[in-house]
């Protein structure tokens, strides 16, 4: 391991380099572009069709779900990273808490797969799925 | 190596990551074009090389639109997002022993959390555009992005069970006797799958998915900032290369050669690599992705976990 801490600098200046550089792509293609105004420009591309209502849609709620699923399996992986940084020094004592921490967590999924949650796109949700349905 | 040349090295790096990834749209078209029994772009300069600065130039010079409609502020910011993120993840890749620009012990963290920023960039666009293929793009693209994060972290703890760091440099280093991608294959093909859906490409570029969002979150973009999605998209594609050869594939190890080349002749074929995928492999369906990632990777990644850890400690005492 590396006792003494790296220097900063070399990320900083990095950092503020790649802001430039962004700007500068941004600020030459602002000035360099053409300017035009046919009677479609301002308008909202829909393959050619006039937009009818609002672009704030209704979402699928599956999209919900998967966010919420993201929350539960993400803080999940945060214990596991510290556990896989430590692995040998927790040895055997580690192994078997995590195994029992992944074996709750698996018991988590199976459920959501046994419930239809992780089916995109179902429609039926009401309880386990029936026999013979994909 | 002193701060100085790390700072001069650092900005040869920018220059180095932006024009191979302008280089990268070239050589690609030209690979798909040989693996399809085609030309590609072979008319401007020596092998149609300058097609590169012919794009370049046409890019710049075309409208810089900002949609009345739109979320302006957002609108342009989303674009930067990506091309910064992914950017600053170079800055943790061990290029050889001491070429690198910062050797911090949460190296793959940073990289990590660099990657899962790039997902703001999409959603963000997605939504400023107020348009309803980009607002479906971004939204699909954002839980593509979100469920393979998961796994993806996941699938690198083996690797760092092995090597007992966060620290790319010791990573490399633990690879002197034996590279990672024998005892964790699991984890390399997860890690694969994952960083070809981060970095939404074919044949996991259902956020652009032009057969029916027409193109997704950046239907409403053009020009330059169109031109940044493409080089953030180039850049991830670079970056997870990178990622891969240093984990898997021992970075900077090898015989008789210098180091710095190993390291790019690796990389060099992991992209051939991603880009013959992308031309022998059909995209799959976005319910077909989303549950190949929850059913089929997550449990195969945590798998994975149980089973390096049992063998590795069986060895070990």
């Amino acid at each position: 391991m590396n006792e003494a801490t790296p220097s900063l600098w070399p990320l900083l200046v990095y950092f503020f380099a790649v802001l430039l550089l962004v700007a500068t792509m941004l600020g030459l293609s602002f000035i360099l572009g053409q300017r035009r105004g046919n009677k479609a420009t301002n308008m909202p591309f829909e393959s050619g069709v006039l937009s009818v209502g609002s672009p704030q849609i209704h979402m699928s709620a599956e999209f919900y779900l998967i966010a919420i699923f993201f929350v539960i399996f993400d803080l999940e992986t945060v214990f596991i990273f510290a556990w896989a940084v430590a692995f040998f020094e927790l040895s055997w004592a580690g192994f078997i808490a995590i195994s029992v921490f992944i074996f709750v967590l698996a018991v988590a999924l199976i459920y959501e797969l046994r419930s239809g949650a992780l089916d995109w796109g179902l429609k039926t949700r009401t309880g386990l799925r029936q026999k013979g349905q994909r | 190596m002193s701060d100085l040349n790390t700072i001069i090295f650092g900005l040869v790096l920018i220059g180095g990551a932006v024009g191979g990834a302008a280089v990268l749209t070239w050589f690609e078209r030209r690979l798909l074009g040989i693996w399809q029994d085609r030309l590609g772009p072979n008319r401007l300069g020596p092998f149609g090389i300058l097609q590169v600065l012919a794009d370049m130039l046409k890019l710049l010079s075309k409208d810089d639109w900002v949609p009345p409609f739109a979320d302006k502020v957002v609108f342009v910011f989303a674009p930067t997002a990506i091309v910064v993120a992914m950017l600053l993840g170079f800055a943790v890749v061990p290029f050889s022993p001491d070429l690198m620009i910062i050797d911090i012990n949460i190296g793959l963290l940073f990289f990590l959390g660099m990657t899962s920023l790039a997902v703001y960039s999409v959603l963000l666009g997605g939504l400023a555009s107020n348009n309803k293929y980009a607002l479906l793009g971004g939204l699909r693209s954002a839980a593509q992005m979100v469920s393979y994060e998961v796994f993806m972290g996941l699938s690198l703890m083996g690797v760092v069970m092995l090597s007992g760091s966060f620290s790319l440099r010791d990573i490399v280093e633990a690879q002197s006797d034996m590279w990672f991608f024998i005892p964790q294959f699991l984890g390399l093909y997860v890690f694969l799958i994952a960083g070809i859906a981060e970095s939404h490409r074919l044949p996991f570029d259902l956020p652009e998915a032009e057969h029916e969002l027409t193109a997704g979150f950046h239907t409403e973009y053009g020009g330059m900032k169109f031109a940044m999605f493409m080089l953030g998209e180039y850049l991830g594609l670079m970056l997870i290369s990178c990622m891969i050869v240093t984990l898997f594939f021992g970075g900077w190890l090898g015989p008789w050669l210098p180091p710095v080349v190993w390291f790019f002749l690796k990389v060099f074929i992991v992209i051939c690599f991603f880009i013959l995928l992308r031309c022998a492999i059909p995209r799959p369906r976005y319910d077909q992705l989303m549950s190949l990632g929850w059913k089929y990777m997550l449990p195969l990644a945590l798998l994975n976990l149980l089973v390096t850890g049992a063998i590795a400690l069986s060895m070990e005492g």
